[in-house]
């Protein structure tokens, strides 16, 4: 009995020590985000500082906002075209299907930098250079493949034969699409949503390359301003402390409250 | 006159395009240009002057290096974790578990940079000075640290994906825990841990971000060559990502071709 609980402790102890490493450096910087000065190692004493020169910072405001709308419109379009790509693949012939399976899977084991040398090269090469457009797509390309592999499975245990009742019954193939097969893929389309939303959010690769000169997301920006020295931006690093702590008690709320509903939903079906 | 009926195959043909324009062709171009010259003459130089260069290849070498120890020491870390968790009948695990997965959803850089200020307190201690310049020892702390989930997630699924009726019978046929491990868990968990190292050597053989950050940009990876010669020589710089492509073809060919990937970042929880 004793041995059992000495494993049990041992076991506990590990996961721990993994997982106080793992939050160390975000705890570090959540709690010198607060501090008066922009030294890590001293607390003089709580303040706001930082967080004032986030939101003062017309240049830190600007590439948050470009970092989530790049983010949404890359997503909504991966989320369309990866959509549609996956239920067309799932009724296609086994050879389309197998051809354009692989060629989807190619941005999503392919090492970023080569994905991201491929389309510059590509589109100086034609002449687009690089603009939002090349972005947006470039942001497609590693997104919408993430799209279709979680839609797929839904497609794959989905019940066929209500497609066919539909029509049966009347529905135009499209409106059977509509109304029948699209409720059955939603989760899988709402995920693959989500994951292009995070895909997009955390890129600098591709970014960095198709973007257009002068335009910042947050990657761009804290990259560059932690590798090159900090002697060309307006901000200083502090203010990235206060960030990090924003976005990470922001995703800590969102999975609180996403678990909380989906407990309350699991308790009203009782 | 009526339109031509509606098929369910159409709606890939978007998709299918995007693949061509975006994908496929950009693959095509990387080849064209690692085989010309400046010149766009058909050359062989880039290949030649790849392959003879020993400063190159120590680079690969020493970037090779650096995944394995970093995938190492994430399969040594995860392992564990997963086979305690999917073991578990602990009836909140699943929260555990995302507090591992929890940190992925933070901006990338913005984490490695929170790595990098931990590095710098820690140097800063008293006895702790060699943290200073331990760039190796700092670019594979963060790739662990970044890849880590990657590793945990298909372990856990493959582990809990294994029948309990398995361990009663072992139990029952009187073997012990190491019997029941060796003969049962470690063969059944093949595909988690195939899947776990795709998804971390690759990236940590290319993502040269952390070992800019952490590395006081003294550790060269493959990914950050290429990004190097993207300044003045694309045609160097896809002859190199020629090869890494090549690379990353045949480990995941050797690996068991395309893994589920949709169960690694985290969709599913």
């Amino acid at each position: 009995m004793n041995k059992q609980f000495a494993l049990k402790c041992c076991k506990a102890a590990f996961v721990g020590l993994a997982l106080l490493i793992l939050y160390a450096p975000i705890l570090l910087l959540a709690i010198y985000s607060f501090d008066k000065t922009n030294m890590i190692g001293k607390f003089e004493g709580f303040s706001l500082t930082h967080y004032a020169e986030l939101f003062r910072n017309s240049k830190v405001l600007g590439m948050i906002g470009n970092t989530f709308l790049l983010a949404f419109l890359a997503a909504i379009l991966s989320t369309l075209l990866g959509t549609l790509g996956a239920v067309g693949m799932y009724y296609s012939k086994k050879k389309a299907k197998m051809l354009i399976h692989g060629a989807s899977q190619i941005p999503v084991i392919n090492a970023e930098i080569v994905t991201a040398l491929s389309l510059t090269v590509t589109f100086v090469a034609i002449g687009l250079g690089r603009s939002y457009f090349t972005l947006l797509i470039g942001h497609m390309v590693i997104c919408t493949p993430f799209v279709v592999l979680s839609v797929m499975p839904k497609l794959k245990q989905m019940d066929n034969s209500l497609y066919e009742a539909a029509l049966d019954l009347g529905a135009s193939p499209l409106k059977a699409l509509v109304t029948v097969v699209l409720p059955q893929i939603i989760p899988g389309v709402i995920s693959g949503f989500m994951l292009a939303v995070t895909l997009s959010l955390d890129d600098y690769i591709v970014t960095m390359y198709t973007r257009p000169s002068g335009f910042e997301t947050i990657s761009t920006y804290v990259y560059n301003a932690t590798t090159k020295g900090n002697a060309h931006t307006a901000v200083t690093l502090s203010s990235f402390w206060a960030l990090t702590t924003i976005i990470f008690v922001v995703i800590v709320l969102i999975v609180l409250l996403s678990n909380l509903s989906s407990i309350r939903k699991k308790e009203a079906k009782r | 006159m009526r339109l031509p009926r509606f098929s369910r195959k159409t709606l890939c043909i978007p998709y299918a395009v995007f693949l061509v324009f975006f994908v496929i062709i950009p693959m095509l171009v990387i080849v064209l240009f690692a085989f010309t010259d400046k010149e766009y003459h058909i050359s062989f130089d880039n290949f030649i002057h790849f392959f003879s260069d020993p400063s190159k290849l120590s680079t690969i070498f020493y970037s090779i290096v650096i995944a394995l120890i970093t995938t190492v020491i994430c399969l040594l870390i995860a392992y564990p974790i997963a086979y305690i968790l999917a073991r578990s009948t602990m009836k909140k695990k699943y929260i555990i578990l995302m507090l591992f997965v929890l940190p992925m959803w933070i901006n990338f850089v913005l984490r490695v940079n929170a790595i990098r200020e931990l590095f710098n307190l820690l140097s800063a201690l008293p006895g702790m000075e060699w943290i200073e310049s331990a760039n190796y020892f700092k670019t594979v702390f963060g790739m662990v640290y970044d890849f880590l989930p990657f590793m945990i997630l298909p372990l856990y699924t493959t582990m809990l994906k294994i029948e309990k009726s398995l361990y009663e019978a072992s139990a029952d046929l009187g073997a012990g825990w190491s019997a029941t491990f060796f003969r049962i868990t470690l063969p059944l968990s093949v595909p988690g841990i195939m899947s776990g190292v795709t998804m971390v050597f690759l990236p940590s053989m290319t993502n040269y971000v952390v070992s800019d950050m952490l590395g006081n940009a003294k550790v060269t990876i493959i990914g950050k060559f290429i990004s190097d010669y993207f300044g003045n020589d694309w045609h160097m710089g896809s002859m190199i990502a020629l090869v890494l492509l090549i690379v990353v073809f045949l480990s995941t060919w050797l690996t068991g071709g395309f893994s589920s990937e949709e169960n690694v970042r985290g969709t599913n929880l």
